[in-house]
């Protein structure tokens, strides 16, 4: 790492999250803590259901928290004074489903928010945003609308979205889910490409413990709701990483080592039997 | 234009689509025309319905009749004025009652209590309220699509993947861009569903608001339906055919302009 990205670090202090649907109290998150340090990989892994996307939440600013405070880069987002975190392009999120927008080409999409948050004139916005596209391997596909290309692609194409902004974190909710594992494999290295080049910070939801271990700085298992960290694993294997990493002894102690803390959660998760929170 | 209209005319579809329709004229002469003749039976309801020959024969008639083709005129005037109408009115107030709870409160419940109200209930008192038959017609064929379209832009802007949202949000949409970037094209496909729906709700309408009304006195500027129910009046059921099939084709030439016009402005998505 050439040089150290300086921005993005995250901090979680005692944050509790308690949903109230008409007067029944479902506490999602409980008193969790979690320093992520600038430029760190951090991948969250627990079962379903386990609160992992209503922490996504706070620090977007799409929910609001109970109790605690989050910090980023040394400055509260939200806190007893102020539950909900504003939304702002230095924290963006790339969603399960994708969210790019199917009325635009992707060019379009990516030069969305130098337009809107009026950085750049329209035309060099997307002039921009085709270079980056280009850069990504997906020049070709710029001008087709998301519901042309395959969802590997479009993901793709949301992180340059993402990127453009230059945000101080990335937020993924499990954005590989859905996908094939050639794919996800394709993904994973794409990610890593950009994540070199960046430095950005990344708050990576997941229930892929390979997936975690694989791309993660840091793996934070989460017990089942109300979501804790259980146990948070250091990853020290060097970077630039690539697929000889999976059958590597060190990949399979840790994989090992997380396994028992994820599966013990799960089983309890799986006997509560919850509806799912998403 | 002209390679992709020979395409579509070479296609199977258009051969099956032709074939269909000629069996079906085919098959209606032959059920009203010839079983009589040849076994002296007239046969339930397709006996008393002047066979295809007839019709064209009636048809070829009126075709040169200025009244015939100011019936069209006067019909589709008043369709369009409805219709045009019902958008512009009708857009606007679907989209705010999706995004604003305090025009919902105050705007939706008077809406609803109005919305099953069929519109040809509506006839006899516009005629009371508007000074002219003319613009009675006009009321109630507005009222066909209003509700349709109303309906269907509130359902398609609250329908919007909190997702895109979010998204945009995220990247500093303000609340101006939200509405003309995400909400206005996420809406868009319902808004062109309730604009087919109440096209063909206005041709319903404008059609029974000239039966009962006389569509305005004179003949000539009855519209297709007064043309129907004077027909029917005279004795002359080809004629009344004649004009069911021309309320046919105005429909169908309308809807087409309106897939055409979604098509042409959702180049994301094939509509219908």
């Amino acid at each position: 790492m050439a040089e150290k990205n300086t921005k993005g670090a995250i901090s979680i202090k005692n944050v509790t999250k308690i949903y109230d649907p008409e007067g029944v109290n479902v506490m999602a998150v409980d008193d969790c803590s979690l320093e992520i340090k600038s430029g760190e990989v951090c991948m969250i892994v627990g079962p379903s259901g386990c609160g992992k996307t209503t922490l996504l939440n706070a620090i977007a600013g799409f929910h609001s928290i109970t109790e605690g405070e989050i910090y980023l880069d040394n400055e509260i987002l939200c806190g007893p004074n102020k539950p909900l975190a504003d939304q702002g392009s230095d924290r963006i999120v790339v969603f399960q489903h994708g969210a790019l927008f199917p009325w635009k080409t992707l060019q379009e999409n990516v030069a969305y928010g130098p337009i809107v948050q009026k950085v750049l004139p329209k035309n060099e916005a997307l002039d921009k945003a085709g270079g980056l596209l280009e850069e990504a391997g997906i020049g070709d596909m710029m001008k087709k609308y998301p519901g042309e290309v395959s969802s590997g692609m479009a993901r793709r194409a949301e992180i340059v979205r993402a990127l453009i902004n230059n945000p101080k974190v990335l937020l993924l909710d499990e954005p590989y889910r859905a996908m094939d594992a050639l794919t996800k494999s394709i993904m994973h290295e794409s990610l890593l490409e950009v994540y070199d080049k960046t430095n950005v910070t990344i708050f990576f939801i997941t229930h892929d413990l390979e997936e975690a271990i694989f791309l993660g700085d840091k793996v934070v298992v989460m017990t089942t709701r109300p979501a804790k960290t259980k146990l948070i694993l250091d990853v020290d294997i060097p970077r630039p990483r690539n697929y000889q990493v999976l059958s590597s002894e060190k990949f399979r102690v840790l994989v090992n080592e997380a396994k028992d803390a994820v599966h013990e959660e799960a089983i309890k998760a799986f006997e509560a039997g919850e509806r799912e929170l998403a | 234009m002209n390679k992709k209209l020979i395409k579509v005319l070479k296609s199977q579809t258009f051969a099956r689509g032709i074939i269909a329709l000629l069996g079906f004229i085919i098959i209606w002469e032959f059920l009203s025309k010839y079983v009589p003749l040849l076994t002296g039976i007239t046969l339930p309801w397709i006996g008393h319905v002047p066979p295809p020959t007839e019709v064209v024969d009636a048809w070829s008639e009126v075709v040169f009749l200025p009244g015939y083709w100011e019936s069209w005129y006067m019909s589709s005037g008043r369709v369009f004025a409805g219709f045009i109408m019902a958008q512009i009115i009708g857009i606007p107030f679907g989209l705010a009652l999706a995004v604003n709870r305090y025009f919902k409160d105050i705007f939706f419940p008077p809406f609803e209590i109005l919305r099953p109200i069929p519109p040809l209930a509506w006839v006899p008192a516009s005629i009371v309220f508007w000074p002219t038959t003319e613009m009675s017609i006009a009321f109630v064929t507005f009222l066909g699509a209003f509700f349709t379209i109303v309906i269907n832009v509130l359902g398609g802007a609250k329908s919007i993947d909190i997702r895109y949202l979010r998204a945009a949000q995220s990247m500093g949409a303000s609340q101006w861009h939200l509405f003309t970037k995400i909400i206005l094209p996420g809406t868009l496909p319902s808004i062109f569903t309730g604009a087919a729906v109440g096209m063909g709700i206005t041709w319903e309408v404008v059609l029974a608001g000239e039966m009962i009304s006389g569509g305005g006195g004179q003949q000539a500027s009855g519209g297709l339906g007064f043309f129907i129910w004077s027909s029917y009046m005279g004795g002359t059921v080809a004629s009344v055919i004649v004009g069911m099939i021309s309320i046919g084709i105005a429909g169908y030439l309308s809807s087409s302009l309106i897939r055409f016009i979604g098509s042409r402005s959702m180049p994301w998505r094939n509509l219908f």
